[in-house]
């Protein structure tokens, strides 16, 4: 059966195909998107396939080459993977779509096939990770999924070889701490395995080379999900990168380190450890509440459009670790943080989107240029404020469930202080996305004869990608009410043995 | 304290070397130079994992002689596995270097300069 496979192929499609692009596009260069779209779209199969078997028979475990685990590569495919990859191939199915305009105005048409070579190879790393269950291939699919993004970064615009460099030099940082930790895991259990590792831990967590292996871990992958302080390198790279990347790595990449982190935190550690061991729960809420504020700071100063979405993913990505710091004390468990990751990657994949169009379409990147914009791409304004509604937290929308769904931890959690964090950034995202809608619609354009707003609306394959994500932001939120996910959620809860307290 | 030191003389010496390397990420303003110590760093790594493997007394986990079904004694060969481990490190260590080096080039083509608080990027 197919079906069987579907660990496996969702990983080496992409692989294998991502190989056959500069192949194809030395051939005929309109073919590499069509190759693309394909292997996503194997992709798409296999992950919902994934969802399917996992909710029918529980758990999968796929040996590679027959090896039993701990000895062989294991993957490993439960509700939170399964979850995670949908999320991760319909982003970069989006992506895909939504680059094909954008690439031929900002590549010289001979890079076209590189460009989604390591397209397509990013999107093999970061699905690796999501379904494999060994802590050194972790690490090695870590690695191609960033080196991907390094040279995805670096042909953007001006200014975009510098921010690939900081990216390269945090990426590698990161990725060795990853390593380190995991070495220092090796060196105590003699195990990779991540099911494994989780046996045989318990009796040494007092073992103070277990204890910094978790920091290490810790601030490895916290390099990777831009978490405040470790986010130096981040706002330049989402800023500089060209359109396409931009979305994607904002939106697939960023939220499957925070699932590698996750996995590592609650699957491979225990909610014990982190309690009892390294007690480390109340410093990632605290800094997560930091991050919050300190992210729609900057965003709030900026006025180049992307920038400021990078700022603001700062402070969602400390929303995200916000749910995960709070998971232990609430009844709700990791629900909020899951909640958030899709979330914020239909909202922020739209924003980028939305973004984009106007370098686009006008060459518009500064806010304050902005006028009469609203008049002139109404369709991709109006999905533009779609999404800056759902940010904010209108209801239905996907931001308002994920607010309240982090204050009900905080209540639950005895600690009001992050309700008030909550309340305040929600204000200052009112006041930097309220700017710029203020900017696009209310303040009046100089018009001057000969210089009349026309209606000039960016092409259909940048804009459907955008309005679909723009009413996703809303269709999901009412999912979310209806409690369409609150299956996977608690079974993801019961899995780490969260959300019972 | 000395005995301490010395007999685990050879974590003290990735430790120092890993220290080094991230200095020279960190602080120096030349991107060759940053990519030097990245470099170190990541070598480092690969000590400490040749460091966790290594026995006293024990040879390079070859097996020998003529015979396929020889009885092994484990506690005469180092462990394997984190050699095998470290060929995919270094493949990773290499693949940055050449994808820093790339970058580096185009620094270089489209500044005329590889230090940092030379380049000026627009806002």
């Amino acid at each position: 059966m197919i079906s069987e496979q579907f660990p496996a192929l969702i990983v080496v499609t992409p692989l294998i195909l991502s190989f056959f692009i500069p192949v194809v596009g030395w051939w005929r260069k309109s073919l590499c998107l069509p190759i693309v779209l394909a292997a996503l779209s194997v992709c798409m199969v296999s992950a919902v396939g994934l969802l399917n078997m996992v909710q029918q028979h529980g758990e999968i475990h796929y040996w590679l080459g027959l090896w039993e685990p701990p000895w062989g590569i294991e993957y490993v495919v439960d509700n939170f993977n399964a979850y995670i990859a949908i999320i991760v191939t319909f982003m970069a199915l989006a992506a895909a779509i939504y680059s094909k305009r954008n690439v031929e105005q900002e590549l010289p048409e001979h890079k076209i096939p590189t460009f989604y070579t390591l397209f397509l190879l990013n999107v093999t790393g970061l699905l690796g990770i999501t379904v494999t269950g060994d802590a050194f291939n972790l690490y090695v699919l870590v690695e191609i999924a960033s080196f991907s993004a390094y040279g995805l970064v670096a042909i953007g615009e001006e200014g975009a070889l510098v921010a690939s460099f900081r990216y390269i030099v945090m990426g590698t940082i990161g990725a060795c701490f990853y390593l380190l930790g995991v070495g220092y895991l090796y060196a105590v259990t003699g195990s990779l395995n991540m099911a494994d590792l989780r046996v045989l831990l318990p009796p040494l967590y007092g073992n103070s080379a277990v204890q910094t292996s978790f920091i290490f871990i810790l601030i490895g992958l916290g390099i990777k999900v831009a978490f405040f302080p470790l986010h130096a390198w981040q706002p330049d790279a989402y800023t500089r990168a060209p359109s396409a990347v931009s979305v994607l790595i904002s939106t697939a990449m960023a939220k499957t380190s925070a699932y590698a982190l996750i996995r590592i935190m609650f699957s491979v550690y225990t909610v014990d450890f982190i309690l009892h061991y390294v007690s480390m729960m109340d410093i990632i809420s605290w800094m997560s509440a930091v991050a919050i504020i300190v992210g729609s700071i900057y965003a709030i100063q900026e006025f180049n459009l992307k920038r400021m979405l990078a700022y603001s993913s700062i402070a969602n990505v400390g929303y995200i670790m916000l749910g995960v710091g709070l998971s232990t004390s609430t009844t709700l468990g990791l629900t909020p943080a899951l909640m958030h990751i899709l979330n914020h990657a239909l909202i922020k994949g739209c924003m980028f989107m939305t973004a984009c169009a106007f370098i686009y379409k006008a060459g518009l990147r500064d806010i304050r240029d902005f006028v009469g914009l609203g008049r002139r791409m109404p369709y991709t304004c109006l999905a533009f404020i779609l999404a800056s509604l759902a940010m904010i937290g209108m209801p239905p929308s996907v931001g308002f469930i994920s607010k309240w769904y982090l204050i009900l931890a905080s209540i639950d959690a005895h600690n009001y202080v992050f309700v008030a964090v909550i309340f305040i950034s929600t204000l200052l995202m009112i006041y930097y996305f309220w700017r710029v809608i203020e900017i696009m619609y209310l303040l009046p354009a100089e018009t001057r004869p000969g210089n009349e707003i026309t209606m000039d609306e960016a092409p259909m394959s940048m804009l459907m990608p955008g309005i679909i994500l723009a009413v996703l932001c809303f269709a999901v939120g009412i999912a979310w009410i209806a409690g369409v996910f609150s299956p996977i959620m608690d079974a993801i809860n019961t899995t780490f043995g969260l959300g019972g307290i | 304290m000395f005995e301490y030191f010395i007999s685990k003389y050879n974590y003290w010496m990735y430790v120092v070397i890993i220290l080094i390397g991230f200095y020279a990420m960190m602080a120096k303003g030349n991107f060759m130079k940053k990519l030097i110590g990245m470099s170190i760093f990541q070598w480092a790594i690969i000590f400490y994992f040749m460091s966790i493997s290594a026995k006293k007394g024990a040879t390079v986990h070859i097996i020998g002689g003529h015979g396929a079904h020889t009885v092994v004694n484990a506690a005469d060969f180092v462990n394997p596995l984190p050699s095998v481990l470290m060929l995919t490190a270094i493949v990773v260590a290499v693949a940055t270097t050449g994808i820093t080096l790339s970058v580096i080039i185009m620094i270089f083509k489209r500044y005329g300069t590889l230090e940092e608080d030379e380049i000026t990027t627009p806002e």
